[in-house]
C-alpha cells in the first residue's frame, strides 16, 4: 500500500500538470473560431455525457492541423526554430562544458563561491537582464562604443534586431542550465579513473576523450535537453531582440493567440510543436535503455 | 489561544475582504495620462488605484475575451470595443452613477456611436488619428526642401522610403491601421473587407518592407525624440510628446505631426467596465471623474491628444485646441476616415499579410 502511494505520487503530478493541460489544450484545437467569451466554440462539453462524446467525435474535423498543413509559414517556423535551438545548444555545449570542468577541477573551497557566481545572475528579473543586453548590443550600445573606442570598427555593428542577438541572449539565459548538470557529473568523477588511465599508456587527452567525457555523458545530455527544449519555445527573446525576419513558432503562436485571436488554431500549433519535441525524446531514452539492457 | 488565532483569521479576512473592494484597477494604454490624476483620484475618492498600461489592441483582447482580467475599466479602441461588446466582454454603464457624461462631446459620442450603439457600454476617453511623425530638418535634408512630409508617399513611395532608411523608419505594429492606410494610399477604400483588396495592400508594403527599421507601437516616441529615426507611422498624441521630449531636452530634434493629405485614419479610446470586473462601483467613480471637465482637460493637456469631453474645451491650453493636430478643422475632419472590425477569416487574410510584410515569409 505504501508503496502505492509512493509511485500514485509522481503519476498524479504527471496527470494533473501535464496529462490535463494536454487534454484541455487538445480540446481547444479540436473546437471551432467564434466571436465570444472565450473566443471557440467548444464542440463537447464534459458535462455532456457519452452522448455528445461519441457525436463529437462522430464529426471530428482536423481542420485546423489541415489549416497548418497549407501555409508554409507554419513549417518554416517550425524548421527555423528547430535550427536556432540547435545552434544555440551547441554553442551553449562549447561555452558550457569548460566553465563546468573548470570549476570542477577547481580547488574543494572555491567550489562553492564558483557556483554561486554561476546562478547570482538568476536574482534578477530575466527580462531586465534581456533589456540590459538590449542595451548592450544596440547601435549606440556599450559593444559599439567600445569597439569603437578600440578602433576596431569604424561603423557601428548592427546587432541587436538580428538573429546574432537571439543567439547570444538564448546562450546567455540558458547557460547555468548547461553548466550545471554537467558539473554535477564532473563532480563525481572519481580521480583515480583518471590515473588508471594514465597509467595505462593515456595521455592526458586521451584520457579525458576516454574517460571523462563518457562518464560526463548524462549531465551533457540533461544540459542539452534543459537548453533545447525551452529554446525552440522561446517567445520573449525573439521579440525584443530578434529582427522583423527572426521567424520562430513561439512568436506564430504568439500572433495565433493576440493578433488572430484563433485559440483553435493557437492550440494546434501548441500540440503540433509538443509532438516535434516529444517524439524523438521519447526515442531517444529507448534507444538508451536498449543500449543499457545490451551493457547489463 | 484557539479562539485568539480564529479572530486573528477572521481580522485578517476581513482586511482582505475590505482592502478588495477599496481597488480600482485600470487597464490603459502607455504614456496616456497625467500621473497627478492618478494621485489626485486617490486623494478625492479614498480609493486605491492600481493603474497598467499596456500598447496594443490585441494584448487587451485576448485579456478581455479570456476573461478574469480583475480590471475594472480597460480602454479598447472602436473596432476592438465593438468586437468585444458582441463577444458579452463589458458589462452596460450606470448612467445614474456618471452625473459627468453631460459634459460629453456630441460630435463625438455620435461617431463613437458607431461602435458602441447608443453609448451603452462606453465613453471616449480621447481620440485622434494615425499619421507622420517626421523630423523635418533631417527628412528635408536628404529628399530636399520638397519632401512630400505631408503625404503617405513620404514613406509609401519605394524611392523615398530607401533613402530615408539609413536614418530610419518606424512603423505600428497594428495590422488593423496599417492596411487601411496602404488601401486609402491606393485609393481604394480603407475599410474594405474584401480579401482581395485587402491583398493589395501588399503592393505598397511589400517593396517598403526592406527600409522599415522597426514594426513597434511605443517606441518610436523616444526614437523620435533622441533623433535616432527621421520617420514613424505614429498616433497624433505620442508623436506629439515626442516632439515636446526633445525640446525638453533641447537636443535639436525638431519632430513634426502630419495627419496625411490622403485622410487619416480616426480613431476612439473607449473606456469600459468588463463583465467580470471585481469592483464595478469604483469602475464608475473612475469613469465619473475622469468625465470631469477640469481632469479632462489635465489629461488632454498633459498627453497632446483630443479628448471627447465639450465642458473641458475652454480649460483646454491653447497649444492643444488651436493645433490642428490635435483638434483637426472641419475641412480636416471630413477628410478622415473610420473602420469598422473584421470578420473572423478576413481577420487571419489580415495577420498573415502582416506577418509577411513583418517576417518577409
Amino acid at each position: 500500500m505504501r508503496r502505492f502511494a509512493l509511485i500514485a505520487i509522481p503519476y498524479f503530478w504527471l496527470l494533473a500538470l501535464f496529462l490535463v493541460p494536454f487534454l484541455i489544450v487538445l480540446k481547444i484545437s479540436l473546437s471551432d473560431l467564434a466571436l465570444a467569451r472565450p473566443p471557440y466554440l467548444p464542440q463537447w462539453n464534459f458535462g455532456d455525457g457519452w452522448e455528445a462524446l461519441r457525436a463529437f467525435f462522430a464529426d471530428l474535423d482536423m481542420e485546423n492541423f489541415v489549416f497548418l498543413s497549407e501555409d508554409d509559414l507554419y513549417w518554416r517556423a517550425y524548421i527555423s526554430s528547430l535550427r536556432i535551438a540547435v545552434i544555440s545548444t551547441v554553442i551553449t555545449l562549447l561555452v558550457g562544458f569548460p566553465i563546468a570542468y573548470g570549476i570542477a577541477r577547481s580547488p574543494v573551497e572555491w567550489r562553492p563561491t564558483l557556483l554561486m557566481l554561476i546562478i547570482l545572475p538568476f536574482w534578477t528579473s530575466f527580462l531586465i537582464r534581456v533589456y540590459a543586453w538590449m542595451g548592450i548590443l544596440s547601435k549606440e550600445g556599450l559593444l559599439n562604443q567600445f569597439l569603437l573606442w578600440l578602433g576596431v570598427i569604424g561603423e557601428p555593428l548592427t546587432i541587436l534586431n538580428t538573429n546574432t542577438a537571439v543567439y547570444i541572449a538564448i546562450v546567455y539565459t540558458y547557460l547555468p542550465f548547461m553548466i550545471l548538470p554537467i558539473y554535477a557529473a564532473l563532480d563525481r568523477l572519481d580521480d583515480s579513473l583518471l590515473e588508471a588511465a594514465e597509467d595505462l599508456g593515456c595521455s592526458r587527452i586521451q584520457a579525458f576523450w576516454l574517460v571523462t567525457i563518457p562518464l560526463a555523458r548524462n549531465g551533457i545530455i540533461a544540459g542539452c535537453f534543459l537548453v533545447f527544449i525551452p529554446a525552440i519555445g522561446e517567445v520573449i527573446i525573439p521579440s525584443l531582440m530578434g529582427g522583423s525576419g527572426t521567424l520562430m513558432i513561439g512568436k506564430v503562436l504568439w500572433e495565433e493567440f493576440f493578433s488572430n485571436r484563433d485559440w483553435p488554431v493557437a492550440s494546434a500549433v501548441a500540440i503540433i510543436l509538443l509532438l516535434i519535441l516529444i517524439i524523438p525524446i521519447i526515442l531517444f531514452q529507448r534507444n538508451e535503455q536498449k543500449q543499457r539492457e545490451a551493457e547489463g | 489561544m484557539k479562539t485568539h488565532l480564529l479572530s486573528v483569521t477572521a481580522t485578517l479576512a476581513l482586511i482582505a475582504a475590505t482592502a478588495q473592494a477599496e481597488e480600482v484597477r485600470v487597464y490603459n494604454w502607455s504614456d496616456y495620462i497625467d500621473e497627478a490624476l492618478l494621485e489626485k483620484f486617490e486623494a478625492e475618492t479614498g480609493l486605491e488605484l492600481i493603474y497598467d498600461v499596456f500598447d496594443s489592441n490585441e494584448v487587451l483582447e485576448t485579456k478581455m475575451l479570456a476573461g478574469g482580467s480583475g480590471y475594472d475599466v480597460v480602454v479598447p479602441s472602436g473596432t476592438f470595443l465593438q468586437r468585444q461588446i458582441v463577444a458579452g466582454a463589458f458589462q452596460p454603464l450606470d448612467m445614474s452613477k456618471l452625473p459627468n457624461a453631460a459634459n460629453l462631446w456630441d460630435v463625438i459620442a455620435d461617431r463613437t456611436a458607431a461602435y458602441d450603439p447608443d453609448n451603452a457600454y462606453s465613453i471616449n476617453y480621447m481620440w485622434g488619428t494615425t499619421g507622420l511623425g517626421v523630423n523635418e530638418p533631417k527628412v528635408k535634408e536628404i529628399l530636399g526642401d520638397d519632401a512630400p512630409v505631408t503625404s503617405w508617399s513620404l514613406i509609401f513611395d519605394p524611392a523615398n522610403a530607401e533613402k530615408l532608411a539609413a536614418c530610419g523608419i518606424h512603423m505600428l505594429d497594428a495590422p488593423a491601421e496599417m492596411i487601411p492606410a496602404a488601401l486609402n494610399y491606393l485609393g481604394l477604400n480603407p475599410d474594405s473587407h474584401d480579401p482581395d483588396d485587402i491583398a493589395r495592400a501588399e503592393e505598397v508594403l511589400l517593396p517598403i518592407r526592406p527600409y522599415i527599421q522597426k514594426f513597434h507601437s511605443s517606441e518610436y516616441i523616444n526614437a523620435l525624440a533622441n533623433g535616432d529615426i527621421c520617420v514613424a507611422v505614429g498616433w497624433s498624441g505620442d508623436v506629439l510628446q515626442a516632439r515636446d521630449r526633445a525640446a525638453e531636452a533641447d537636443n535639436g530634434v525638431e519632430v513634426s505631426y502630419y495627419a496625411p493629405d490622403e485622410g487619416a485614419l480616426m480613431w476612439f479610446d473607449q473606456m469600459a467596465i468588463p463583465v467580470d470586473a471585481p469592483n464595478p462601483e469604483g469602475a464608475h467613480v473612475f469613469l465619473n471623474f475622469i468625465m470631469d471637465a477640469q481632469n479632462m482637460a489635465d489629461a488632454s493637456n498633459y498627453v497632446y491628444y483630443a479628448n471627447g469631453n465639450l465642458a473641458s474645451q475652454p480649460l483646454l491650453e491653447e497649444d492643444v485646441i488651436g493645433d490642428p493636430a490635435i483638434y483637426p478643422d472641419e475641412a480636416a475632419m471630413a477628410s478622415t476616415y473610420t473602420t469598422t472590425p473584421y470578420p473572423a477569416r478576413v481577420q487571419r487574410t489580415v495577420t498573415r499579410l502582416w506577418t509577411k510584410i513583418k517576417s518577409g515569409v
